[in-house]
Protein backbone atom coordinates (compact mmCIF):
# COMPACT_ATOMS: atom_id res chain seq x y z
CA UNK A 1 0.00 0.00 0.00
CA UNK A 2 1.30 3.40 -0.88
CA UNK A 3 0.81 6.41 0.78
CA UNK A 4 -1.54 7.34 -2.04
CA UNK A 5 -3.50 4.22 -1.85
CA UNK A 6 -3.50 4.58 2.22
CA UNK A 7 -4.97 8.54 2.60
CA UNK A 8 -7.56 7.28 -0.10
CA UNK A 9 -8.94 4.34 1.85
CA UNK A 10 -8.29 5.93 5.31
CA UNK A 11 -10.17 9.22 4.00
CA UNK A 12 -13.05 6.96 3.10
CA UNK A 13 -13.49 4.83 6.44
CA UNK A 14 -13.64 8.04 8.27
CA UNK A 15 -16.37 9.40 5.87
CA UNK A 16 -18.20 6.37 6.13
CA UNK A 17 -17.84 6.31 10.16
CA UNK A 18 -19.26 9.59 10.13
CA UNK A 19 -22.54 9.18 7.79
CA UNK A 20 -23.51 6.00 9.90
CA UNK A 21 -22.81 7.84 12.77
CA UNK A 22 -25.09 10.55 11.39
CA UNK A 23 -27.56 8.22 10.49
CA UNK A 24 -27.28 6.04 13.43
CA UNK A 25 -28.56 9.76 16.11
CA UNK A 26 -31.36 10.00 13.55
CA UNK A 27 -32.43 6.23 14.20
CA UNK A 28 -31.99 7.12 17.80
CA UNK A 29 -33.68 10.31 18.51
CA UNK A 30 -37.01 8.12 17.05
CA UNK A 31 -39.40 9.21 14.26
CA UNK A 32 -41.57 12.38 15.99
CA UNK A 33 -44.78 11.95 13.39
CA UNK A 34 -46.51 9.84 16.26
CA UNK A 35 -49.93 10.96 14.93
CA UNK A 36 -50.24 8.82 11.05
CA UNK A 37 -51.68 11.60 9.66
CA UNK A 38 -50.74 14.74 11.04
CA UNK A 39 -47.75 15.95 8.74
CA UNK A 40 -45.84 18.83 10.64
CA UNK A 41 -44.87 20.66 7.53
CA UNK A 42 -48.58 20.75 6.12
CA UNK A 43 -49.59 23.30 8.38
CA UNK A 44 -49.12 26.77 9.75
CA UNK A 45 -52.40 27.87 12.29
CA UNK A 46 -53.52 30.66 12.68
CA UNK A 47 -56.54 32.30 14.90
CA UNK A 48 -59.90 34.51 13.13
CA UNK A 49 -61.30 37.05 15.92
CA UNK A 50 -63.97 38.98 14.81
CA UNK A 51 -64.63 41.80 17.92
CA UNK A 52 -68.04 42.70 16.26
CA UNK A 53 -69.35 39.02 17.16
CA UNK A 54 -67.66 38.21 21.19
CA UNK A 55 -70.49 38.84 23.87
CA UNK A 56 -68.35 38.82 27.04
CA UNK A 57 -69.01 35.68 28.09
CA UNK A 58 -66.26 34.37 29.38
CA UNK A 59 -66.91 30.49 28.12
CA UNK A 60 -63.52 30.82 26.73
CA UNK A 61 -61.68 31.38 29.54
CA UNK A 62 -63.29 28.92 31.43
CA UNK A 63 -63.10 26.36 28.70
CA UNK A 64 -59.06 27.20 28.49
CA UNK A 65 -58.44 26.37 32.31
CA UNK A 66 -60.53 23.14 31.92
CA UNK A 67 -58.75 21.68 29.18
CA UNK A 68 -55.21 22.68 30.03
CA UNK A 69 -55.73 23.07 33.70
CA UNK A 70 -54.52 25.97 34.05
CA UNK A 71 -54.25 27.56 37.92
CA UNK A 72 -57.79 28.89 38.94
CA UNK A 73 -56.61 31.52 40.61
CA UNK A 74 -57.08 35.40 39.30
CA UNK A 75 -54.03 36.67 37.64
CA UNK A 76 -53.23 33.55 35.15
CA UNK A 77 -54.67 32.92 32.48
CA UNK A 78 -53.50 31.04 28.83
CA UNK A 79 -56.36 33.07 27.47
CA UNK A 80 -58.67 36.26 28.47
CA UNK A 81 -60.71 38.68 27.43
CA UNK A 82 -61.24 42.27 28.38
CA UNK A 83 -63.68 45.19 28.19
CA UNK A 84 -62.70 48.38 26.76
CA UNK A 85 -64.49 51.55 27.50
CA UNK A 86 -63.90 54.16 25.28
CA UNK A 87 -64.87 57.70 26.27
CA UNK A 88 -66.92 59.65 23.06
CA UNK A 89 -64.00 60.61 20.48
CA UNK A 90 -60.91 59.69 23.07
CA UNK A 91 -59.33 56.60 21.57
CA UNK A 92 -55.75 57.32 23.11
CA UNK A 93 -57.28 57.00 26.48
CA UNK A 94 -59.87 54.15 26.87
CA UNK A 95 -60.86 52.14 30.36
CA UNK A 96 -60.01 48.19 30.21
CA UNK A 97 -60.91 45.99 32.45
CA UNK A 98 -60.82 42.40 33.14
CA UNK A 99 -62.49 41.04 36.49
CA UNK A 100 -60.84 37.40 36.68
CA UNK A 101 -60.00 37.66 33.08
CA UNK A 102 -63.73 37.13 32.11
CA UNK A 103 -63.76 34.37 33.72
CA UNK A 104 -66.92 34.84 35.47
CA UNK A 105 -68.59 37.14 32.78
CA UNK A 106 -68.36 41.01 32.97
CA UNK A 107 -70.44 42.84 35.65
CA UNK A 108 -72.66 45.59 33.96
CA UNK A 109 -70.48 48.51 34.94
CA UNK A 110 -70.88 51.35 32.47
CA UNK A 111 -74.50 53.54 31.78
CA UNK A 112 -75.81 52.40 28.56
CA UNK A 113 -75.75 55.52 25.82
CA UNK A 114 -73.64 57.93 27.41
CA UNK A 115 -71.74 58.26 24.12
CA UNK A 116 -68.55 56.18 24.70
CA UNK A 117 -67.98 53.23 22.42
CA UNK A 118 -67.63 49.42 24.58
CA UNK A 119 -66.78 46.86 23.33
CA UNK A 120 -64.76 43.14 24.08
CA UNK A 121 -61.10 42.04 23.00
CA UNK A 122 -60.79 38.07 23.61
CA UNK A 123 -56.61 38.00 23.82
CA UNK A 124 -54.38 35.25 23.99
CA UNK A 125 -50.45 34.30 22.43
CA UNK A 126 -50.35 35.97 19.17
CA UNK A 127 -48.38 32.86 17.78
CA UNK A 128 -46.01 34.78 16.32
CA UNK A 129 -43.41 33.66 13.71
CA UNK A 130 -40.49 35.60 14.82
CA UNK A 131 -41.24 35.64 18.13
CA UNK A 132 -39.65 37.62 20.99
CA UNK A 133 -40.09 35.25 23.53
CA UNK A 134 -38.30 32.68 21.71
CA UNK A 135 -35.44 34.78 21.02
CA UNK A 136 -34.71 35.63 24.49
CA UNK A 137 -34.91 31.73 26.01
CA UNK A 138 -31.29 31.04 27.07
CA UNK A 139 -32.13 27.27 26.59
CA UNK A 140 -34.65 26.28 23.71
CA UNK A 141 -37.33 25.73 26.15
CA UNK A 142 -39.81 27.81 24.06
CA UNK A 143 -39.70 27.33 20.31
CA UNK A 144 -41.81 28.01 16.98
CA UNK A 145 -42.79 24.17 16.06
CA UNK A 146 -42.28 23.66 12.16
CA UNK A 147 -46.44 23.98 12.34
CA UNK A 148 -46.29 27.29 13.72
CA UNK A 149 -47.17 27.22 16.98
CA UNK A 150 -45.29 28.85 19.88
CA UNK A 151 -44.90 26.11 22.79
CA UNK A 152 -43.36 25.55 25.50
CA UNK A 153 -40.51 22.61 26.85
CA UNK A 154 -41.13 22.38 30.59
CA UNK A 155 -38.78 19.81 30.83
CA UNK A 156 -36.07 22.91 30.03
CA UNK A 157 -37.97 25.57 31.60
CA UNK A 158 -35.38 27.03 34.04
CA UNK A 159 -38.35 29.59 34.90
CA UNK A 160 -35.93 32.71 34.41
CA UNK A 161 -38.54 35.21 33.61
CA UNK A 162 -36.84 36.16 30.20
CA UNK A 163 -39.67 35.88 27.86
CA UNK A 164 -42.15 37.01 30.44
CA UNK A 165 -40.92 40.30 29.80
CA UNK A 166 -39.76 40.05 26.22
CA UNK A 167 -43.98 39.07 25.26
CA UNK A 168 -44.84 42.70 24.17
CA UNK A 169 -48.51 41.38 24.52
CA UNK A 170 -48.20 39.98 27.97
CA UNK A 171 -49.31 36.19 27.51
CA UNK A 172 -46.69 34.28 29.56
CA UNK A 173 -47.25 33.51 33.67
CA UNK A 174 -45.08 31.67 35.87
CA UNK A 175 -47.17 28.54 36.55
CA UNK A 176 -46.26 28.94 41.11
CA UNK A 177 -46.98 25.28 40.78
CA UNK A 178 -43.92 24.16 38.60
CA UNK A 179 -42.11 27.24 38.68
CA UNK A 180 -41.89 27.12 34.80
CA UNK A 181 -43.44 29.33 32.51
CA UNK A 182 -46.76 28.08 31.18
CA UNK A 183 -48.70 29.97 27.62
CA UNK A 184 -51.49 29.33 25.26
CA UNK A 185 -50.11 26.27 23.08
CA UNK A 186 -53.03 26.96 20.87
CA UNK A 187 -54.72 23.56 22.44
CA UNK A 188 -51.69 21.84 20.51
CA UNK A 189 -52.83 18.41 21.94
CA UNK A 190 -56.23 19.02 20.68
CA UNK A 191 -55.10 20.33 17.29
CA UNK A 192 -52.33 17.46 16.52
CA UNK A 193 -55.98 15.07 16.97
CA UNK A 194 -57.78 17.48 14.66
CA UNK A 195 -60.32 19.06 16.89
CA UNK A 196 -60.37 22.68 17.45
CA UNK A 197 -59.03 24.49 20.24
CA UNK A 198 -61.05 24.70 23.49
CA UNK A 199 -61.49 28.50 23.50
CA UNK A 200 -63.12 27.71 19.51
CA UNK A 201 -65.59 24.94 20.92
CA UNK A 202 -66.69 26.95 23.40
CA UNK A 203 -67.59 30.17 22.09
CA UNK A 204 -71.27 30.51 21.50
CA UNK A 205 -71.34 32.82 18.64
CA UNK A 206 -68.02 32.09 16.33
CA UNK A 207 -66.23 35.38 17.50
CA UNK A 208 -62.72 33.59 17.79
CA UNK A 209 -61.97 30.12 14.82
CA UNK A 210 -58.61 28.23 14.32
CA UNK A 211 -57.58 28.51 11.06
CA UNK A 212 -54.56 26.43 9.15
CA UNK A 213 -52.93 28.84 6.70
CA UNK A 214 -51.41 25.95 4.53
CA UNK A 215 -55.08 24.57 4.02
CA UNK A 216 -56.52 26.16 0.83
CA UNK A 217 -60.14 25.82 1.72
CA UNK A 218 -59.67 26.97 5.65
CA UNK A 219 -62.56 29.64 5.92
CA UNK A 220 -59.68 31.91 7.50
CA UNK A 221 -58.46 32.50 3.97
CA UNK A 222 -62.09 34.29 3.56
CA UNK A 223 -61.71 36.07 6.53
CA UNK A 224 -58.53 37.44 5.68
CA UNK A 225 -59.31 38.59 1.80
CA UNK A 226 -63.12 39.84 2.99
CA UNK A 227 -62.65 41.40 6.16
CA UNK A 228 -60.33 44.52 6.91
CA UNK A 229 -58.02 42.91 9.21
CA UNK A 230 -55.07 43.29 11.75
CA UNK A 231 -53.05 42.21 14.26
CA UNK A 232 -52.15 43.57 17.65
CA UNK A 233 -48.59 45.57 17.62
CA UNK A 234 -47.99 45.52 14.15
CA UNK A 235 -45.19 47.79 14.81
CA UNK A 236 -43.58 45.07 16.62
CA UNK A 237 -42.81 42.73 13.57
CA UNK A 238 -43.53 39.63 15.83
CA UNK A 239 -45.47 38.16 12.82
CA UNK A 240 -48.56 37.51 14.69
CA UNK A 241 -50.58 34.92 13.56
CA UNK A 242 -53.92 35.94 15.77
CA UNK A 243 -55.55 38.57 12.92
CA UNK A 244 -58.88 40.90 14.68
CA UNK A 245 -61.27 42.42 12.48
CA UNK A 246 -63.22 45.14 13.56
CA UNK A 247 -60.17 46.09 15.85
CA UNK A 248 -60.20 49.33 17.65
CA UNK A 249 -57.56 51.77 17.22
CA UNK A 250 -57.79 52.26 20.99
CA UNK A 251 -56.55 48.03 21.83
CA UNK A 252 -53.50 47.96 22.74
CA UNK B 1 18.43 19.74 22.16
CA UNK B 2 17.46 19.07 25.89
CA UNK B 3 17.25 22.80 26.60
CA UNK B 4 14.76 23.43 23.84
CA UNK B 5 12.63 20.28 25.11
CA UNK B 6 12.82 21.88 28.52
CA UNK B 7 11.47 25.23 27.21
CA UNK B 8 8.50 23.63 25.61
CA UNK B 9 7.71 21.60 28.66
CA UNK B 10 4.61 24.27 29.64
CA UNK B 11 3.65 24.31 26.48
CA UNK B 12 2.91 20.19 26.31
CA UNK B 13 1.15 20.77 29.87
CA UNK B 14 -0.76 23.21 28.69
CA UNK B 15 -1.83 21.34 25.33
CA UNK B 16 -2.62 18.79 28.41
CA UNK B 17 -4.99 20.99 29.76
CA UNK B 18 -7.03 21.98 27.17
CA UNK B 19 -7.64 18.26 25.97
CA UNK B 20 -8.82 17.70 29.31
CA UNK B 21 -10.90 20.51 29.21
CA UNK B 22 -11.89 19.17 25.64
CA UNK B 23 -12.70 15.77 26.74
CA UNK B 24 -14.65 17.35 29.67
CA UNK B 25 -17.07 19.75 27.82
CA UNK B 26 -17.94 17.03 25.30
CA UNK B 27 -18.75 14.80 28.23
CA UNK B 28 -20.90 17.13 30.03
CA UNK B 29 -22.01 18.25 26.31
CA UNK B 30 -23.08 14.30 26.00
CA UNK B 31 -25.25 14.18 29.04
CA UNK B 32 -26.49 17.74 28.82
CA UNK B 33 -27.91 18.25 25.59
CA UNK B 34 -30.67 16.11 24.45
CA UNK B 35 -30.48 13.21 21.72
CA UNK B 36 -33.39 15.15 19.49
CA UNK B 37 -32.04 18.11 20.21
CA UNK B 38 -31.88 20.23 16.74
CA UNK B 39 -33.99 17.79 14.63
CA UNK B 40 -36.42 20.79 13.67
CA UNK B 41 -34.91 23.64 15.46
CA UNK B 42 -32.98 24.67 18.53
CA UNK B 43 -35.09 22.68 20.37
CA UNK B 44 -36.19 19.27 21.75
CA UNK B 45 -37.82 17.56 19.17
CA UNK B 46 -39.50 15.07 21.28
CA UNK B 47 -41.17 17.95 23.15
CA UNK B 48 -43.89 18.33 20.17
CA UNK B 49 -45.12 14.78 21.06
CA UNK B 50 -44.65 15.37 25.18
CA UNK B 51 -47.39 18.47 24.41
CA UNK B 52 -49.24 16.89 22.01
CA UNK B 53 -50.04 13.83 24.26
CA UNK B 54 -52.03 15.93 27.02
CA UNK B 55 -55.36 14.57 27.58
CA UNK B 56 -58.44 16.02 26.40
CA UNK B 57 -60.73 17.57 28.22
CA UNK B 58 -63.18 18.76 25.69
CA UNK B 59 -64.51 15.92 23.76
CA UNK B 60 -66.18 18.39 21.11
CA UNK B 61 -69.39 18.60 19.64
CA UNK B 62 -69.48 16.24 16.53
CA UNK B 63 -68.69 13.62 19.71
CA UNK B 64 -72.01 14.55 21.83
CA UNK B 65 -73.65 14.60 18.16
CA UNK B 66 -72.67 10.66 17.65
CA UNK B 67 -75.22 9.28 20.62
CA UNK B 68 -77.61 12.24 21.50
CA UNK B 69 -79.24 12.62 18.29
CA UNK B 70 -82.36 13.33 19.79
CA UNK B 71 -80.98 16.01 21.60
CA UNK B 72 -79.87 17.43 17.89
CA UNK B 73 -83.26 17.03 16.49
CA UNK B 74 -84.87 18.89 19.54
CA UNK B 75 -82.28 21.85 18.27
CA UNK B 76 -82.94 21.84 15.09
CA UNK B 77 -83.68 25.40 13.69
CA UNK B 78 -82.67 27.01 16.91
CA UNK B 79 -80.50 29.78 16.73
CA UNK B 80 -78.31 27.78 19.43
CA UNK B 81 -77.48 24.89 17.30
CA UNK B 82 -74.42 26.91 17.08
CA UNK B 83 -73.80 26.43 20.81
CA UNK B 84 -71.70 23.85 21.25
CA UNK B 85 -72.82 20.90 24.15
CA UNK B 86 -70.23 21.68 25.75
CA UNK B 87 -70.64 25.20 26.70
CA UNK B 88 -73.43 24.42 28.85
CA UNK B 89 -72.84 20.81 30.24
CA UNK B 90 -69.36 21.51 30.69
CA UNK B 91 -66.16 19.22 29.58
CA UNK B 92 -67.37 15.95 28.82
CA UNK B 93 -64.57 13.63 27.14
CA UNK B 94 -64.56 11.24 30.38
CA UNK B 95 -68.18 10.98 29.33
CA UNK B 96 -68.28 10.76 25.51
CA UNK B 97 -65.54 7.83 26.10
CA UNK B 98 -67.65 6.25 29.04
CA UNK B 99 -71.70 7.30 29.24
CA UNK B 100 -71.68 5.05 32.53
CA UNK B 101 -68.38 6.52 34.46
CA UNK B 102 -69.31 10.22 34.64
CA UNK B 103 -72.16 12.49 33.88
CA UNK B 104 -71.90 15.81 32.61
CA UNK B 105 -73.33 18.66 34.58
CA UNK B 106 -77.37 19.20 34.17
CA UNK B 107 -76.65 23.11 34.25
CA UNK B 108 -78.76 25.24 36.61
CA UNK B 109 -81.35 27.10 33.63
CA UNK B 110 -81.33 30.70 35.13
CA UNK B 111 -77.42 31.06 35.95
CA UNK B 112 -76.86 29.91 32.84
CA UNK B 113 -78.42 31.78 30.67
CA UNK B 114 -77.87 34.86 31.98
CA UNK B 115 -74.13 34.22 31.86
CA UNK B 116 -74.89 35.41 27.75
CA UNK B 117 -78.18 36.64 28.04
CA UNK B 118 -78.31 39.36 30.73
CA UNK B 119 -77.73 42.91 29.09
CA UNK B 120 -74.14 44.64 28.92
CA UNK B 121 -73.32 48.10 26.50
CA UNK B 122 -70.33 46.11 25.69
CA UNK B 123 -72.18 43.81 24.32
CA UNK B 124 -72.95 44.28 20.38
CA UNK B 125 -76.25 45.83 19.81
CA UNK B 126 -77.92 43.00 17.86
CA UNK B 127 -77.09 39.96 20.26
CA UNK B 128 -80.54 39.37 22.05
CA UNK B 129 -79.60 40.70 25.42
CA UNK B 130 -82.72 40.85 28.38
CA UNK B 131 -82.65 43.07 32.15
CA UNK B 132 -83.68 40.03 34.18
CA UNK B 133 -85.24 42.28 36.55
CA UNK B 134 -88.22 43.18 34.33
CA UNK B 135 -88.41 39.98 31.39
CA UNK B 136 -89.43 37.06 32.90
CA UNK B 137 -90.69 36.18 36.36
CA UNK B 138 -87.30 35.53 38.49
CA UNK B 139 -87.99 31.73 38.23
CA UNK B 140 -85.51 29.46 35.87
CA UNK B 141 -85.72 30.98 32.47
CA UNK B 142 -86.44 27.43 31.21
CA UNK B 143 -90.05 27.75 32.30
CA UNK B 144 -91.21 29.32 29.59
CA UNK B 145 -87.88 28.62 27.06
CA UNK B 146 -87.32 25.09 26.34
CA UNK B 147 -83.65 24.14 27.37
CA UNK B 148 -82.76 22.77 23.80
CA UNK B 149 -84.76 25.17 21.59
CA UNK B 150 -85.74 28.67 23.70
CA UNK B 151 -87.13 30.79 21.07
CA UNK B 152 -90.67 30.48 22.12
C1 LIG C 1 -71.08 6.86 23.56
C2 LIG C 1 -72.32 7.59 23.48
C3 LIG C 1 -72.38 8.95 24.16
C4 LIG C 1 -71.62 10.04 23.86
C5 LIG C 1 -70.49 10.16 22.84
C6 LIG C 1 -72.11 11.10 24.69
N1 LIG C 1 -73.11 10.65 25.50
FE1 LIG C 1 -74.17 11.73 26.83
N2 LIG C 1 -75.19 10.11 27.42
C7 LIG C 1 -75.08 8.86 26.83
C8 LIG C 1 -76.01 7.97 27.49
C9 LIG C 1 -76.19 6.49 27.15
C10 LIG C 1 -76.67 8.73 28.47
C11 LIG C 1 -77.77 8.28 29.40
C12 LIG C 1 -77.20 7.87 30.71
C13 LIG C 1 -78.32 7.57 31.65
O1 LIG C 1 -79.40 8.10 31.46
O2 LIG C 1 -78.04 6.82 32.57
C14 LIG C 1 -76.14 10.07 28.40
C15 LIG C 1 -76.55 11.11 29.23
C16 LIG C 1 -76.17 12.44 29.05
C17 LIG C 1 -76.67 13.57 29.79
C18 LIG C 1 -77.71 13.52 30.87
C19 LIG C 1 -77.03 13.28 32.17
C20 LIG C 1 -78.01 13.12 33.26
O3 LIG C 1 -77.70 13.58 34.36
O4 LIG C 1 -79.08 12.53 33.01
C21 LIG C 1 -76.06 14.67 29.31
C22 LIG C 1 -76.26 16.10 29.78
C23 LIG C 1 -75.15 14.25 28.29
N3 LIG C 1 -75.23 12.88 28.15
C24 LIG C 1 -74.31 15.10 27.57
C25 LIG C 1 -73.36 14.67 26.68
C26 LIG C 1 -72.42 15.56 26.07
C27 LIG C 1 -72.32 17.05 26.31
C28 LIG C 1 -71.66 14.81 25.24
C29 LIG C 1 -70.49 15.26 24.36
C30 LIG C 1 -69.25 15.52 25.03
C31 LIG C 1 -72.13 13.44 25.34
N4 LIG C 1 -73.17 13.41 26.23
C32 LIG C 1 -71.60 12.38 24.64
C33 LIG C 1 -74.25 8.51 25.79
C34 LIG C 1 -73.31 9.34 25.20
C1 LIG D 1 -77.92 26.55 26.01
C2 LIG D 1 -77.33 25.55 26.82
C3 LIG D 1 -77.37 24.09 26.37
C4 LIG D 1 -76.83 23.56 25.24
C5 LIG D 1 -76.06 24.29 24.14
C6 LIG D 1 -77.07 22.15 25.29
N1 LIG D 1 -77.77 21.83 26.42
FE1 LIG D 1 -78.33 19.98 26.99
N2 LIG D 1 -79.34 20.79 28.57
C7 LIG D 1 -79.33 22.12 28.91
C8 LIG D 1 -80.18 22.32 30.04
C9 LIG D 1 -80.45 23.65 30.71
C10 LIG D 1 -80.71 21.05 30.37
C11 LIG D 1 -81.74 20.72 31.42
C12 LIG D 1 -81.11 20.43 32.73
C13 LIG D 1 -82.18 20.09 33.72
O1 LIG D 1 -83.32 20.47 33.50
O2 LIG D 1 -81.84 19.44 34.69
C14 LIG D 1 -80.14 20.10 29.43
C15 LIG D 1 -80.38 18.73 29.44
C16 LIG D 1 -79.74 17.82 28.62
C17 LIG D 1 -79.90 16.39 28.66
C18 LIG D 1 -80.79 15.63 29.60
C19 LIG D 1 -82.02 15.15 28.88
C20 LIG D 1 -82.88 16.29 28.41
O3 LIG D 1 -83.03 16.44 27.18
O4 LIG D 1 -83.38 17.05 29.24
C21 LIG D 1 -79.10 15.86 27.68
C22 LIG D 1 -78.91 14.39 27.32
C23 LIG D 1 -78.45 16.95 27.01
N3 LIG D 1 -78.86 18.12 27.60
C24 LIG D 1 -77.54 16.82 25.98
C25 LIG D 1 -77.10 17.87 25.22
C26 LIG D 1 -76.34 17.71 24.00
C27 LIG D 1 -75.90 16.40 23.39
C28 LIG D 1 -76.10 18.95 23.51
C29 LIG D 1 -75.39 19.34 22.22
C30 LIG D 1 -75.96 18.81 20.99
C31 LIG D 1 -76.69 19.89 24.45
N4 LIG D 1 -77.30 19.19 25.45
C32 LIG D 1 -76.64 21.26 24.32
C33 LIG D 1 -78.65 23.14 28.28
C34 LIG D 1 -77.97 23.01 27.10
C1 LIG E 1 -72.91 30.46 25.73
C2 LIG E 1 -73.81 31.55 25.55
C3 LIG E 1 -75.32 31.28 25.61
C4 LIG E 1 -76.00 30.65 26.61
C5 LIG E 1 -75.44 29.97 27.84
C6 LIG E 1 -77.37 30.75 26.26
N1 LIG E 1 -77.51 31.41 25.08
FE1 LIG E 1 -79.25 31.91 24.18
N2 LIG E 1 -78.26 32.59 22.58
C7 LIG E 1 -76.90 32.64 22.46
C8 LIG E 1 -76.54 33.01 21.12
C9 LIG E 1 -75.12 33.16 20.57
C10 LIG E 1 -77.76 33.18 20.42
C11 LIG E 1 -77.93 33.55 18.95
C12 LIG E 1 -78.01 35.05 18.83
C13 LIG E 1 -78.15 35.46 17.40
O1 LIG E 1 -78.21 34.61 16.53
O2 LIG E 1 -78.16 36.66 17.21
C14 LIG E 1 -78.82 32.93 21.37
C15 LIG E 1 -80.16 33.03 21.09
C16 LIG E 1 -81.15 32.88 22.04
C17 LIG E 1 -82.55 33.17 21.85
C18 LIG E 1 -83.17 33.65 20.56
C19 LIG E 1 -83.21 35.13 20.53
C20 LIG E 1 -83.82 35.63 19.25
O3 LIG E 1 -83.24 36.57 18.71
O4 LIG E 1 -84.81 35.06 18.84
C21 LIG E 1 -83.21 32.90 23.01
C22 LIG E 1 -84.70 33.05 23.31
C23 LIG E 1 -82.22 32.43 23.94
N3 LIG E 1 -80.99 32.44 23.32
C24 LIG E 1 -82.50 32.02 25.22
C25 LIG E 1 -81.59 31.37 26.02
C26 LIG E 1 -81.93 30.63 27.21
C27 LIG E 1 -83.33 30.50 27.78
C28 LIG E 1 -80.78 30.12 27.71
C29 LIG E 1 -80.60 29.23 28.93
C30 LIG E 1 -81.12 27.88 28.78
C31 LIG E 1 -79.71 30.54 26.85
N4 LIG E 1 -80.26 31.28 25.83
C32 LIG E 1 -78.38 30.26 27.06
C33 LIG E 1 -75.97 32.38 23.46
C34 LIG E 1 -76.28 31.75 24.64
C1 LIG F 1 -92.60 34.05 31.86
C2 LIG F 1 -91.98 33.39 30.74
C3 LIG F 1 -90.52 33.76 30.48
C4 LIG F 1 -89.47 33.59 31.33
C5 LIG F 1 -89.44 33.05 32.77
C6 LIG F 1 -88.31 34.00 30.60
N1 LIG F 1 -88.65 34.42 29.33
FE1 LIG F 1 -87.40 35.03 27.87
N2 LIG F 1 -88.95 35.43 26.65
C7 LIG F 1 -90.25 35.13 26.93
C8 LIG F 1 -91.07 35.50 25.78
C9 LIG F 1 -92.57 35.34 25.68
C10 LIG F 1 -90.17 36.03 24.81
C11 LIG F 1 -90.50 36.55 23.41
C12 LIG F 1 -91.11 37.93 23.47
C13 LIG F 1 -90.12 38.97 23.79
O1 LIG F 1 -89.26 39.25 22.97
O2 LIG F 1 -90.22 39.54 24.88
C14 LIG F 1 -88.85 35.96 25.38
C15 LIG F 1 -87.72 36.39 24.73
C16 LIG F 1 -86.42 36.17 25.22
C17 LIG F 1 -85.23 36.51 24.52
C18 LIG F 1 -85.10 37.15 23.17
C19 LIG F 1 -85.16 38.64 23.36
C20 LIG F 1 -84.92 39.37 22.06
O3 LIG F 1 -84.48 40.51 22.16
O4 LIG F 1 -85.15 38.80 20.99
C21 LIG F 1 -84.19 36.16 25.32
C22 LIG F 1 -82.70 36.33 25.01
C23 LIG F 1 -84.74 35.61 26.52
N3 LIG F 1 -86.10 35.63 26.43
C24 LIG F 1 -83.98 35.13 27.55
C25 LIG F 1 -84.51 34.76 28.77
C26 LIG F 1 -83.71 34.44 29.92
C27 LIG F 1 -82.19 34.45 29.95
C28 LIG F 1 -84.56 34.13 30.93
C29 LIG F 1 -84.18 33.73 32.36
C30 LIG F 1 -83.55 34.79 33.14
C31 LIG F 1 -85.89 34.23 30.40
N4 LIG F 1 -85.83 34.63 29.10
C32 LIG F 1 -87.01 33.97 31.13
C33 LIG F 1 -90.75 34.57 28.09
C34 LIG F 1 -90.01 34.28 29.23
Amino acid sequence: MDRRDFLLKGGKLIWLTGSAMVAWEAVLAGEPETAPNYKLTDHWWAMAIDIGLCIGCGSCVRACKEENGVIKEPFFFRTWVERYHVPHGDIERPEVDSPNGGYDGFPEKYPPQDGSKNFFVPKLCNQCAHSPCVQVCPVGATFESPDGVVLVDKEYCLGCRYCVQACPYGCRYIDPRSGTVDKCSLCYHRIRRGLTTACCEACPTGARRLGDLKDPNDPIHEFLRDRRVQVLKPQMATGAKVYYCDLDGSVR
Amino acid sequence: MRQSLKDREHLLRMLALLVAAIAVFLFVRSIAVPKDYGRFGPFRASALDDIAAMPVVFAGHSACEECHSDVVEARQGSKHTQIHCEICHGPAAAHAADPTASKPARPDGRELCLNCHVINVARPADFPQINPREHGDEGPCTACHPHHHPEP
